[in-house]
């Protein structure tokens, strides 16, 4: 056994993280970390690795016990960590990034040269030949990652934590990262794989260890461990996949086109795209990371300038040039990073809520109180936004009670188009069916919904349609008759060249 | 030295940025020789340098806070402080006097460093603070008004003498850049130091003392800051508790004219000392061009054109930027 | 991290003992400081006192007014005090003539009043400009002013003193209305028009939302540009309006002193005040009470005994004291 750790708690201020945890990883071991977000993952890592001080357990590594106060210490010992993104210093050099505090010296200062043919030496080891003074910060998320693994080995790192590794990386970046995982455990290393993509899982790690609510609940083999047996681990219930949401049956073609995309391109991550969206329906959007599906939202919204093509609403050409142009025509983003596009964390529900129905709420640049606080108590309880009260920082929120605060920004403002991106992105499954309930009956009610998102089941539950993007380029759209897992599949990965027209 | 030089050898934005320091110093050196008689007469350039020789140390010691994202406004406040204790202590020895001033500073700089990793403040709040508190310190020592210095003791040779014909503050100033840059470009501290401008938390992640360094920045920053209060009491003979007003802004101006960029984590010494010398070289051509008699610009002219200066370095700076990210 | 997602119980934010002092502390201090001069300092109850400190303080309020709104959208402004400078240059200049002849003197001082604060306002316009237009840091872009505004002041005046006795244009810090001093008077209608803009108004929470979190006002429909350049040109207005008093105070307008280390004192009063110097927080009351509280620190050392220099020392320590509790109030 390379690491075994037994009993582990640990508790915030009262609240208990994690309770009597355990995790155990045996030589050149590839294991599997899953849990939901808060089922205490991290926090294990983060006691591992001496970043937090365990409250109590013990921890065996390589055969003694130990406790390391900093994640220098641990990383002396032999465990690395590569964390999503936070990884390398951005502007410094790929071989400085590799060898930071730990440079070869001579006679006290850097030796460069050692530097630099050592950086060469060991990426070579995993097929990356690269400028080693270029900065980091040049290269793709896929190159910097191999870096980091590059830094973690010349550490002579026995036990190698990976936080999401494929969360940025095309299909093919996986493949080469996988190579790389394999190369490792060759070479005696040991790897923790904290992921989500079940496939992936799958594909690379020997054996799983299910975390929830801050207990161990399950270690199993991989292959042991059937796809709904593991996921019933992590949530702790039988898993109500998304039941389809019920349409109503009209025919999607005598519905007005709201919104439409022709050819529209924006630098170099938006090609050639053609969407349209329809009064009622929600139209999905989909395609793997890289392939410009945030991109275009950002186009249509007037976050970016549209450089090629044309947009259209209600049938008049458009090029927003700011926000505030498309929010005017009455359309609403909901983006996909809570934290950094949506919340004010500082402000009030009722605040946030009303952000962008302000300028309608004024009287002579007052704002009418008690029209905001009709209109905010009225969100607050059809949405179901549990909260203390409307004056509570949105940032003492859930993920998910904030991301109906979000919804409710743009629905109070009774938009004709909404754009969600990644709507249950970190929000756990009870939450996620009520926001896809909740953008199905808006749709019903005639809302236009435009729905980008990587989880094909929420795809195939809710959207009326789907539009593939692959590249930057539409590549298919699917209409409801079609969609299905396999189909989906085959046009995100782009195998369906000829077909696409007739599918579109 | 060929590194020196390397070390300006465009890789990004930020480095095209020190080359037009470069290139600007030099224009405006050339300006000068060609417009004015006495420009590159010796007693000019000793001058210049003599009296330049401060704002560069302290420039040296903003560039290395800057570059780890961080900002030190102590640095005018403590110059005044360091000026007053070394007048003060200058009558025992030229020594007392040099590591008094240099010691006053090292103490609030080691200040500024504890405050800031320890009591987790933001720099521009902790330092903006011991710029109070060393102000304060510089008046009630010095009893609101300048102090003379010792001149039994040589303590003045500092300030005013020369060394193989060159002023010693320049020589000071001078062996600071070149440990300076020895300490960037060549020790690993050195690169922690621009690392953690980078990112703090990666920083950290990555193994690197954060906290150590950090504060062995604003010590030294202190510390330069307090070298050159002791030229300034042994240049001007006197230790002067208002003096140093505005210099941390000088200093701040310097940097960032040599191309450094505040957001931490590039930056060059040598950029720096360009920088420095241009914004001083202002000054100095101003002062010609008044010799010259074809126009009067009252001195208070300075400041307007090194405010134009610094807007048009930060303009150009931030279209460079703009567009290399675009 | 969040233990559970959904079943978030509505959380009774009881304040920890530290938020309390983060919230109420500069209130105790202020009560504190009050309480001590009472009993110690001589005749501390007295008329005079509380206008000696009302009207010392009155020009570091209206200035921190100002920067309380510059960092609530996460900016700063360190032109303050040499926009003052530039203000207070220019006010004399306009109605002793020495601009062009203005005979007629109500006009003369009216335009006295006018102009000073409109320039300001437009080089506050210039720092926003080049924030919003050129992305430029905000510490960087208000240093161009900083450093080239009291240039622009000595130029004008070419560093002399103006000395002046104008009872009109003097009334701004001379007078009284209804017996209070007249720049305490402006000094209160300013901090209650921002505490209104800031509290009541589509503008005021479009300040506050920028500086919590601009990427997702701009995506809001926020103007983020137009807000930003806003507080800037207000910061120059107030900075220009506080140069006027100081020169009016002094009967005479000295380009090398107006304003001198006033970004300072705005700043430090804000830091005390309890507004964030991150952002997304304007709190003018607190700034108003930071003010006051930095002002008494001074007058009670001075009153017993204490240098001046030493209360520069005990301020420094207030800062770091102040900002001190309010981060590890809003972290816990």
């Amino acid at each position: 056994m390379l690491l075994s750790m037994q009993g582990i708690s640990k508790s915030f201020a009262g609240i208990a993280a994690l309770q009597s945890a355990s995790l155990e990883i045996g030589e050149s071991e590839i294991m599997a970390l899953v849990g939901q977000n808060g089922a205490g993952k991290s926090t294990l890592i983060k006691i591992l690795t001496g970043a937090y001080q365990r409250d109590e357990g013990t921890i065996r590594f390589q055969g003694k016990d130990v406790s390391f106060s900093s994640p220098a210490e641990s990383q002396a010992a032999g465990i690395a960590t590569i964390y999503q993104e936070i990884n390398l210093a951005p502007q410094r050099s790929v071989a400085e990034n590799i060898y930071l505090s730990r440079e070869p010296r001579r006679f006290g200062l850097l030796d460069r040269k050692a530097m630099r043919e050592g950086a060469a030496k060991v990426l070579k080891v995993f097929n990356l030949d690269i400028d080693v003074d270029l900065p980091v910060a040049r290269f793709n998320a896929a190159t910097r990652q191999m870096v980091s693994i590059a830094r973690a080995v010349t550490q002579n790192a026995r036990l190698l934590i990976m936080d999401e590794p494929t969360s940025s990386l095309d299909e093919r970046e996986v493949e080469i990262l996988f190579r790389t995982i394999r190369t490792l455990k060759q070479n005696g290393v040991a790897v923790v794989f904290i992921g989500h993509r079940l496939d992936e899982l799958y594909a690379i790690c020997d054996r799983v260890t299910i975390m929830r609510d801050g207990h161990t609940v399950a270690v199993s083999a991989m292959n042991d461990m059937p796809k709904m047996e593991l996921v019933r681990h992590m949530l702790g219930r039988e898993l109500a996949a998304f039941q389809a949401l019920a349409r109503d049956a009209g025919s999607d073609d005598a519905r007005p086109v709201r919104l439409e995309l022709k050819n529209a391109g924006s630098g170099l991550r938006v090609r050639d795209v053609d969407l349209s969206i329809r009064q009622g329906e929600i139209s999905g959007l989909a395609g793997l990371l890289g392939s410009g599906r945030t991109e275009t939202a950002r186009i249509i919204f007037g976050v970016d300038r549209l450089e090629r093509g044309s947009l259209h609403f209600n049938g008049s050409e458009r090029n927003y040039a700011e926000p505030a142009a498309a929010i005017a025509d009455g359309i609403g983003l909901v983006s996909e990073d809570r934290k950094v596009d949506g919340i004010i964390p500082d402000m009030s529900i009722r605040e946030n809520m009303t952000l962008a129905l302000l300028p309608k709420l004024k009287k002579a640049g007052i704002v009418d109180r008690a029209r905001q606080d009709e209109i905010v108590s009225r969100f607050i309880r059809s949405l179901g936004v549990k909260c203390a009260s409307p004056d509570q920082p949105i940032k003492e929120l859930s993920g998910g009670n904030q991301q109906k605060v979000l919804l409710a920004r743009w629905l109070c403002t009774d938009p004709s188009v909404l754009i969600v991106d990644e709507p249950t992105r970190g929000i756990d499954i009870g939450a996620k069916s009520e926001i896809l309930k909740l953008l199905r009956s808006l749709a019903d009610e005639g809302l236009s919904v435009l729905m980008i998102s990587s989880e094909l089941e929420e795809l195939l539950a809710a959207a009326d349609r789907v539009t593939v993007l692959s590249d930057g380029m539409s590549v298919a759209v699917l209409p409801r008759q079609q969609l299905s897992e396999q189909n989906l599949l085959a046009a995100m990965a782009h195998q369906i060249d000829g077909a696409s027209g007739e599918l579109a | 030295m060929s590194a020196f030089f390397k070390s300006f050898a465009p890789k990004s934005s930020g480095d095209l940025a020190r080359i037009g320091v470069l290139i600007a110093l030099a224009a405006l050196i050339l300006f000068g020789a060609l417009r004015y008689d006495n420009f590159l007469s010796p007693f000019n350039i000793l001058s210049f340098l003599r009296y330049n020789s401060m704002f560069a140390l302290i420039a040296l010691g903003m560039a290395l806070v800057i570059m780890t994202g961080g900002i030190d406004l102590s640095v005018g406040a403590v110059a005044a402080l360091a000026s007053v204790v070394s007048a003060l202590l200058s009558p025992i020895s030229w020594y007392a006097g040099l590591a008094g001033g240099i010691g006053a500073g090292l103490m609030v700089g080691l200040l500024n460093g504890l405050v800031i990793t320890r009591l987790r403040i933001q720099p521009f709040i902790a330092t903006l603070a011991a710029m109070l508190a060393a102000n304060g310190t510089a008046l009630l020592l010095a009893n609101n008004q300048s102090v003379s210095v010792s001149y039994d003791t040589g303590f003045t040779v500092i300030g005013q003498d020369d060394f193989l014909g060159f002023p010693i503050p320049a020589w000071i100033a001078l062996a600071a850049y070149i440990l300076g840059w020895l300490f960037l470009e060549r020790s690993p501290s050195g690169r922690h130091v621009l690392a953690i401008g980078d990112g703090e938390q990666t920083a950290a992640l990555m193994g690197l003392k954060v906290e150590r360094t950090l504060l062995g920045v604003y010590a030294v920053s202190g510390l330069l800051a307090g070298l050159a209060g002791v030229i300034l009491a042994a240049q001007f003979g006197a230790g002067q508790p208002t003096e140093g007003v505005g210099w941390e802004l000088f200093a701040i101006a310097s940097v960032v004219v040599g191309g450094t960029l505040l957001t931490g984590g590039s930056g060059s010494v040598g950029a720096t000392l360009a920088g420095a010398l241009l914004l001083g070289m202002v000054f100095n051509v101003l002062n010609f061009e008044n010799g010259l008699g074809w126009i009067s610009l009252s001195a208070y002219w300075q400041s307007v054109i090194r405010g134009l200066f610094l807007l048009v370095v930060v303009v150009l700076q931030a279209r460079l930027t703009s567009k290399s990210t675009a | 991290m969040t233990m559970t997602d959904t079943s978030l119980k509505p959380t009774a934010t009881t304040a920890s003992p530290l938020q309390l002092v983060s919230r109420y502390g500069v209130f105790v201090a202020f009560l504190a400081l009050l309480v001590f001069n009472i009993a110690v300092t001589p005749n501390f109850l007295s008329w005079q006192t509380l206008n000696v400190n009302l009207t010392q303080v009155a020009t570091i309020v209206i200035v921190a007014t100002g920067m309380t709104l510059v960092i609530a959208t996460g900016g700063i402004d360190l032109s303050v005090g040499s926009l003052m400078a530039i203000s207070g240059a220019l006010a004399p200049m306009i109605f002793m003539g020495k601009l062009l002849p203005i005979d007629n003197m109500a006009l003369a001082v009216t335009l006295a009043f006018i102009i000073p604060v409109l320039v300001a306002a437009a080089c506050g316009w210039f720092n926003g400009f080049l924030v919003t237009h050129f992305r430029i840091q905000p510490i960087v872009a208000t240093l161009v002013f900083f450093i080239a505004g009291r240039g622009i002041a000595q130029v004008m005046t070419n560093g002399n003193l103006q000395v002046f006795k104008n009872p009109p244009f003097q009334f701004i810090a001379m007078g009284h209305i209804a017996g209070i001093p007249a720049q305490v008077v402006l000094m209160v209608v300013i901090a209650i028009l921002a505490y209104c803009l800031i509290r009541f108004t589509v503008l005021g929470r479009q300040i506050i939302a920028v500086g919590g979190n601009e990427k997702a006002a701009r995506l809001t429909g926020i103007p983020v540009r137009r807000v930003k350049t806003f507080v800037y040109v207000i910061s120059g207005a107030l900075a220009g309006i506080a140069g006027l008093i100081v020169v009016a105070r002094n009967s005479a307008s000295d380009a090398n002193l107006v304003g001198m280390g006033m970004e300072l004192d705005a700043i430090a009063a804000v830091a005390v005040g309890g507004s964030l110097l991150t952002g997304g927080r304007a709190n003018i009351f607190g700034t108003l009470m930071g003010a006051l509280v930095i002002q008494l620190v001074r007058y009670t050392l001075l009153a017993n005994g204490v240098p001046d220099a030493a209360a520069l020392v005990v301020k420094a320590g207030l800062i770091v004291v102040a900002v001190f509790i309010q981060q590890r109030a809003d972290r816990s």
